[in-house]
């Protein structure tokens, strides 16, 4: 009896969490507004089936529950039941793959006037490309990816010349134009998903795949990797923007071909070291830093990683944080290096410079340390020397004061909350994983002894 | 008649002498099938444990210093594959289907009983391989259940030196231990029912426990090469499944091997799997619910014609799992085809469990509790099945919470129910001793109720686009601060659900002591394994003389019979005059 009335109530319960519930699809921003409808078709028939099904249940649970003198009724089978029922599930199948294999159809048929737009995965971010002039997309292969060519485009092809490189989490797309997205991974399965959209589908080591959509509501959508990719997964971030057509243009407009960015000046350290000595000041004439000016240690630093650094400080992304002084004091010098050329000099001589280990100061247990720098070591390397791949700067031998400073200043917000720094995004949902000071000093302690 | 001697050959030669041969190296099917039963509760008591860790960071991230993402990984990933492999399959096959095949069939025992105590002992290994990935320096792998490469073997996943190893050697373990059990329960059920046991006599429990395992010898050996083939590529750097690619910034010098390769193939094996666990609790329910209904099964043929045509089927939807795997998306059509076929012999179960309730005796026993909970829980996850089923339904939900919700309903919750309905069902056979009803109750309460509550939210944050295998979520549109509290409630809710667990233990031990003293058939119930000489029945059985049935296995409520229930070896009244 009491089980009766309880899918009673499980059945009403369920319903009434289904209609008043906040929680459903996030608004469509995309043209599959069809894949909403086999949705709602799929929600109707299989409630109906739902409530039918446990009320019955719940109807012989009660009127056949045991009495004295009460006998089942024996009746081993009836076709003409069996068989009915058997159509009538056919039938609401049929309801609901019918529609769903029509929508499927649309959805592996790309549209013939569809934009090509390449989305580039790899541990655990995402970068784009685009055709260019000429329309077609470069060859690209996993051997020719290096750092300074991260989409592994091979540089023999003409094709390849004028493809439009976006090295950023970020993707514009122009709205109410069908989107024909190729999918590429260097390294793991990844998945390209936007639940505005819809659509998603896995990147695939070694072969090209493809989505296509329509986005039709101008705005920014969160791009999700829905594929477990390694540690890092649920860090993998990016965004969609859709613009306006004009908009989108002018955005793409200031993306580098990938003629440019292979163009892009090499570093001299003899011009570097005249620039240098403003860095000097601070960081110190070897770029062994300095704890009394709060100046990083930066010699043995990844070069690409000082760059990128130096731009966030001039984008005004790093160092507008009152919370960070000393990053306010940082971006007027980045500010001084006005030129492209300028910028890879110097890191061009910080480059060559020496490299020795900073002195250790922060101090804690190295052993819990090693455990906590398990997740650490999929970014940084397990020695952690700092990758180019994952966008992970080194830490052994650097200033470990330095670290631990950032380590807080991710964890408050300091760092890695702007908008635009999705890299620092990233850093910043992995830095929340050490909960406290101890483990902060633990991990650093750990880095020390590498 | 062949099948009687060999069903009754030499049950004098291995008569047990000593503790050791009794309780350790014994080769008593119903020894062994506790014994089975035994380690999988144990390991899955670990899995449970695992998934609260898991819970207790998505309810309440930032907040736990021992679950990091490395960790994290870890515990998703051993969790699932515990519960799915060492814990469902085990307990089901090994644990439920070592017990009741040769007392439903009538035999005395496995038709190769040395076999089938190697078979406990080879999955024992198994375990322990699997248990010791615990121990190892960087523990055990956190590639996810599916294993899927490159990212099983690669740089940048927990467990990628010592635990991925362990444990493809350990599932291959496993296997070599299922292929041996699962040789023996079908060479049982086809050679050793006793006289007049025909196929079409069988309970259902041996019919579904029989095809589940005719699935497993066809599925298990696609998981064996993939986990070979995977090792190799971990060990000495073939490349079956990985292309060239670049980690932790290097080339691997691997080169065109696919990935979606090892999909195919562990899905090959995945899909039937599903099957391999659903089809013996299809079975053992249906026997709960006759049993406690008072009534046969309803449309029996159809049931048995059901689980083999689901049989049949369930090797032929595997790549509904990749639908947005990169395969070629024109594979959609089929399998979205062949998957929404499976749903028709499957609610055809539904409607004749509910129809064998109608016009039924309900009496509300301990297993029938459990076994209408199955009915609510597995209608649920069934119905969920058909979104993610329908390719394109499937586009928004794959890899989402959705999925959690669907997959936990449908084959952790609903088989769980079906489970604990068979141990209290049997409990009396297996140990001469009632289980405690209260505590029962408590257990069922506890359990039907929280898993809804943990489940049913769910479906919705994957609707809302809550990503699956995600340590946290961060600022994010698709986890709203209601998401937030939801995923909290759904926290505690676990914690109550693991907590009733406990109280089934409890039960067990106490049960075991104290327990009132059980009849020969406590529920009145026509199978075999009720009408044994002996409760708990002695190793042979069926002391010096075989059974033999002469009805099927559901002669409950007969018009015009004395009791509400023929034996299925009672002999026709015209026989006895």
């Amino acid at each position: 009896m009491a089980l009766a009335v309880v899918i009673v109530l499980l059945v009403a319960g369920s319903l009434i969490f289904h209609f008043a519930s906040p929680w459903y699809f996030t608004p469509l921003a995309s043209n599959w507004s069809a894949v909403d409808f086999t949705v709602g078709v799929t929600f109707w028939v299989t409630g109906i089936v739902f409530v039918a099904v446990n009320l019955f249940t719940a109807y012989c649970l009660i009127k056949y529950r045991h009495r004295k003198a009460h006998r089942a009724h024996y009746e081993p089978e009836s076709k003409k039941l069996e068989i009915s029922l058997t159509a009538i599930t056919a039938v609401g199948v049929a309801a609901m793959l019918t529609p769903g294999l029509f929508v499927w159809g649309d959805f592996v048929r790309v549209p013939e006037d569809a934009m090509v737009v390449e989305a580039l995965a790899k541990q655990w971010h995402w970068s784009y490309r685009f055709p260019g002039s000429d329309g077609k997309l470069g060859r690209t292969d996993v051997r020719h990816m290096t750092v300074d060519n991260p989409f592994g485009l091979d540089p023999n092809d003409p094709a390849g010349q004028d493809d439009i490189l976006v090295a950023n989490p970020v993707l514009h797309l122009p709205v109410d134009r069908p989107i024909h997205l190729l999918l590429r991974s260097s390294d793991v399965l990844h998945n390209f998903a936007v639940p505005q959209f819809r659509a998603k589908m896995d990147a695939v080591p070694g072969m090209v795949t493809y989505q296509w959509f329509t986005p039709t509501r101008v705005g920014t959508y969160e791009l999700l990797c829905e594929e477990l990719c390694g540690i890092a997964h649920f860090a993998m971030r990016g965004r969609v923007v859709v613009d306006p057509f004009a908009d989108f243009e002018s955005w793409l407009a200031e993306q580098p071909t990938f003629a440019e960015t292979a163009a892009r000046p090499m570093g001299d350290p003899q011009s570097g070291a005249a620039t240098y000595a403003v860095c000097s000041a601070c960081h110190g004439a070897q770029g062994e830093g300095n704890p009394q000016l709060n100046a990083p240690k930066i010699a043995g630093q990844e070069a690409w990683y000082l760059k990128r650094q130096i731009r966030l400080y001039q984008q005004g992304i790093r160092g507008t944080d009152p919370r960070d002084p000393y990053g306010m004091q940082m971006a007027p010098m980045a500010n001084t290096l006005t030129t492209e050329q300028a910028l890879a000099d110097v890191a061009a001589y910080i480059e060559s410079l020496p490299d020795r280990p900073a002195e250790p100061t922060v101090s804690g247990n190295a052993a819990r340390g090693r455990t906590l720098y398990q997740t650490c070591a999929g970014c940084h390397g397990r020695d952690g020397r700092g990758i180019w791949s994952t966008n992970a700067p080194r830490l052994a031998g650097m200033s470990d004061w330095y670290l631990k400073r950032q380590l807080e200043y991710f964890r408050d917000g300091v760092r890695g909350a702007h908008a635009d720094d999705l890299y620092g995004l990233q850093m910043a949902m992995m830095a929340a994983s050490l909960r406290d000071e101890r483990a902060i000093d633990d991990v650093i302690a750990y880095i020390n002894s590498l | 008649m062949a099948y009687v001697a060999i069903a009754d050959r030499d049950h004098h030669l291995h008569d047990p002498q000593t503790f050791v041969t009794k309780y350790i190296w014994s080769q008593d099917h119903k020894v062994i099938a506790i014994q089975y039963g035994s380690v999988a509760i144990l390991v899955g008591l670990v899995a449970l444990g695992l998934s609260l860790l898991m819970r207790l960071q998505i309810g309440f991230p930032e907040t736990f210093s021992f679950i990091t993402p490395y960790s994290y990984y870890q515990f998703v990933t051993m969790h699932g594959m515990i519960m799915v492999i060492y814990l469902l399959t085990a307990l089901f096959l090994g644990g439920f289907g070592n017990y009741l095949i040769p007392l439903m069939c009538g035999a005395r025992d496995m038709v190769f009983p040395y076999m089938n105590m190697l078979s406990f002992w080879v999955y024992f290994l198994s375990v322990i391989v699997l248990i010791a990935s615990f121990f190892v320096p960087g523990g055990p792998t956190g590639a996810g259940w599916t294993l899927y490469p490159p990212q099983a073997i690669a740089e940048g996943t927990s467990g990628v030196d010592w635990g991925i190893v362990l444990m493809l050697v350990s599932l291959a373990i496993f296997i070599v231990a299922f292929t041996m059990g699962g040789l023996n329960y079908v060479t049982t059920v086809l050679q050793a029912r006793c006289r007049g046991m025909t196929l079409m006599r069988m309970p259902l429990s041996v019919w579904g426990i029989f095809i589940a395992t005719i699935l497993g010898l066809f599925a298990f050996p696609a998981l064996l090469v993939a986990a070979i083939m995977l090792l190799l590529d971990r060990a000495i750097g073939t490349s079956f499944f990985m292309p060239a690619l670049i980690s932790m910034g290097t080339q691997t010098g691997n080169d065109g091997g696919s990935p979606i390769l090892f999909q195919h193939l562990f899905w090959f094996f995945g899909h039937p799997e599903v099957y391999i666990v659903a089809l013996p609790a299809f079975g053992i329910v249906s026997d709960l619910l006759a049993t406690h209904a008072r009534k046969n099964i309803f449309g029996y043929r159809m049931m048995v014609w059901a689980i083999v045509a689901i049989g049949v089927l369930s090797f032929v939807v595997w790549a509904h799992h990749m639908y947005v795997s990169g395969m070629n998306p024109y594979f959609g059509f089929f399998f979205a085809t062949t998957t929404l076929i499976i749903a028709v012999p499957t609610a055809i179960k539904v409607y004749n469990w509910i129809l064998t309730l109608w016009r039924g005796d309900i009496h509300f026993t301990l297993p029938m509790l459990w076994a209408c909970g199955f009915i609510f829980t597995f209608v649920h996850g069934g119905l969920t099945g058909l979104f993610l089923g329908n390719v394109t339904v499937d586009l928004p939900l794959s890899d989402t919470y959705f999925v959690i919700g669907h997959f936990h309903m449908v084959m952790g919750v609903s088989p769980v129910m079906v489970l604990f309905g068979a141990i209290y069902h049997w409990f009396p056979k297996m140990t001469g001793k009632m289980a405690n009803e209260t505590l029962g109750k408590i257990h069922f309460w506890m359990t039907f109720l929280g898993t809804y509550a943990i489940y049913l939210p769910m479906h919705y944050l994957g609707i809302l686009g809550m990503p699956r295998r995600y340590y946290a979520y961060g600022n994010t549109e698709v986890l709203p601060e209601s998401g937030v509290i939801v995923n909290q409630g759904i926290t505690i809710a676990a914690i109550i659900v693991a907590v009733a667990q406990l109280i089934f233990l409890v039960n067990v031990f106490y049960s075991l002591k104290k327990g009132k003293p059980a009849e020969e058939n406590p529920w009145r119930a026509t199978t075999l394994e009720w009408q044994t000489p002996d409760t708990p029945p002695k190793h042979g059985n069926w002391g010096p003389k075989l059974p033999v049935v002469y009805r099927w296995a559901y002669d409950y409520s007969v018009p015009g019979a004395d009791r509400d229930f023929i034996p299925q070896n009672e002999p026709p009244r015209e026989a006895k005059a």
